[in-house]
């Protein structure tokens, strides 16, 4: 019973066609350009203006685009948006728990070097 | 007749969840490893900036009184990495050829796919013994075993996802992944995204933050 039931689910969570997949594609292409070229316009410094605009706020555009093209993947290529949400909790409580182990692991070794100088590998 | 049926069901392995349980199996592997792998980019993270010599990344530093280029190569690895992310795109659409029993989609995208998984872990052989010939061994100095740890890592699960991929290719090529035997490739192809969406994060926490 719960399997046949589960079987006509799996039909009434259609994958995404072939075209679907291929925009997600050119989106991430694009977006690893975009990537690439805030890189290459702060370390080169040319444009100047653009450079001077970009420099301060480079890493929040790098990690954003990188989330972008994380969720596109997981949400398309990996049929988190149409595979149910069980799926796609165990997913995301995953990344909650790896999102606390690196925060976790910067403050702790933060907090290490303030109180023990000695420890910083840079003293 | 009673047999076959049994036999379909049993290709089914329905949890009480309603999903198959080599699908619930690989979701949890996979939350797993990003754990493995937050703990690797947590360190990469902790010891970034915090050398006293180099090899630096992203900028010149003196080897015997020498100045030194920066040690990584962002046209490489940029290559590389669009290379792997084209190679999400063509497992998919090998799956969409499974799922739909067609033969020639099918093993021309995994073929496809493999090819770009092979190529990137070229790139990464071929960037490691380039970095060792410029005098950056494991335990150089932080960078380098930070560096090494976390993409070697990734290399080594590139690998694996590549093998995963030959042994589908390898039945496939048999006549034995007929559209109700798909899943397997999906669970291959679910790694192997997954190995993706990894790069996705590493690329330009490494590559391309100063």
């Amino acid at each position: 019973m719960h399997a046949s039931a589960t079987h006509a689910g799996d039909h009434a969570h259609e994958h995404p066609t072939w075209q679907t997949y291929t925009k997600i594609a050119l989106i991430l292409f694009a977006l690893t350009a975009l990537e690439v070229w805030s890189y290459d316009i702060v370390h080169r410094h040319s444009p100047a203006a653009l450079a001077v605009a970009l420099e301060p706020i480079v890493v929040e555009v790098l990690l954003l685009l990188s989330a972008v093209k994380f969720a596109l993947v997981a949400m398309f290529y990996m049929h988190l948006k149409s595979d149910g949400k069980l799926l796609a909790s165990i997913f995301s409580f995953s990344l909650l728990l790896a999102a606390v182990i690196v925060v976790g692991l910067m403050i702790i070794f933060s907090y290490l070097y303030h109180v023990h100088p000695t420890l910083n590998p840079l003293k | 007749m009673a047999d076959t049926a049994h036999a379909h069901a049993d290709d089914h392995h329905y949890t009480a969840t309603g999903i198959d349980n080599r699908k619930l199996a690989i979701w949890t592997f996979i939350g797993s490893e990003c754990m493995f792998f937050a703990s690797l980019i947590g360190t990469y993270l902790v010891y970034k900036g915090r050398d006293v010599s180099g090899p630096m990344p992203h900028s010149t530093w003196l080897l015997k009184g020498v100045e030194q280029e920066q040690m990584l190569e962002i046209p490489l690895v940029t290559f590389g990495t669009a290379l792997l992310l084209f190679s999400s795109f063509f497992v998919v659409l090998a799956l969409n050829g499974a799922q739909r029993g067609n033969r020639k989609q099918l093993l021309g995208w995994l073929c496809a796919t493999i090819f770009c998984g092979m190529f990137f872990v070229g790139m990464q052989v071929f960037e490691f013994t380039h970095f060792a010939h410029r005098g950056m061994g494991y335990t150089t100095n932080l960078f380098s075993s930070t560096f090494y740890t976390l993409t070697g890592f990734h290399g080594t699960h590139v690998t694996i996802g590549l093998i995963w991929l030959l042994s589908v290719l390898a039945v496939a090529l048999r006549g034995k992944l007929p559209p109700e035997k798909s899943l397997n490739l999906e669970m291959a192809a679910l790694y192997w995204h997954f190995v993706d969406v990894v790069w996705i994060v590493i690329f330009p926490v490494v590559y391309l933050i100063r």
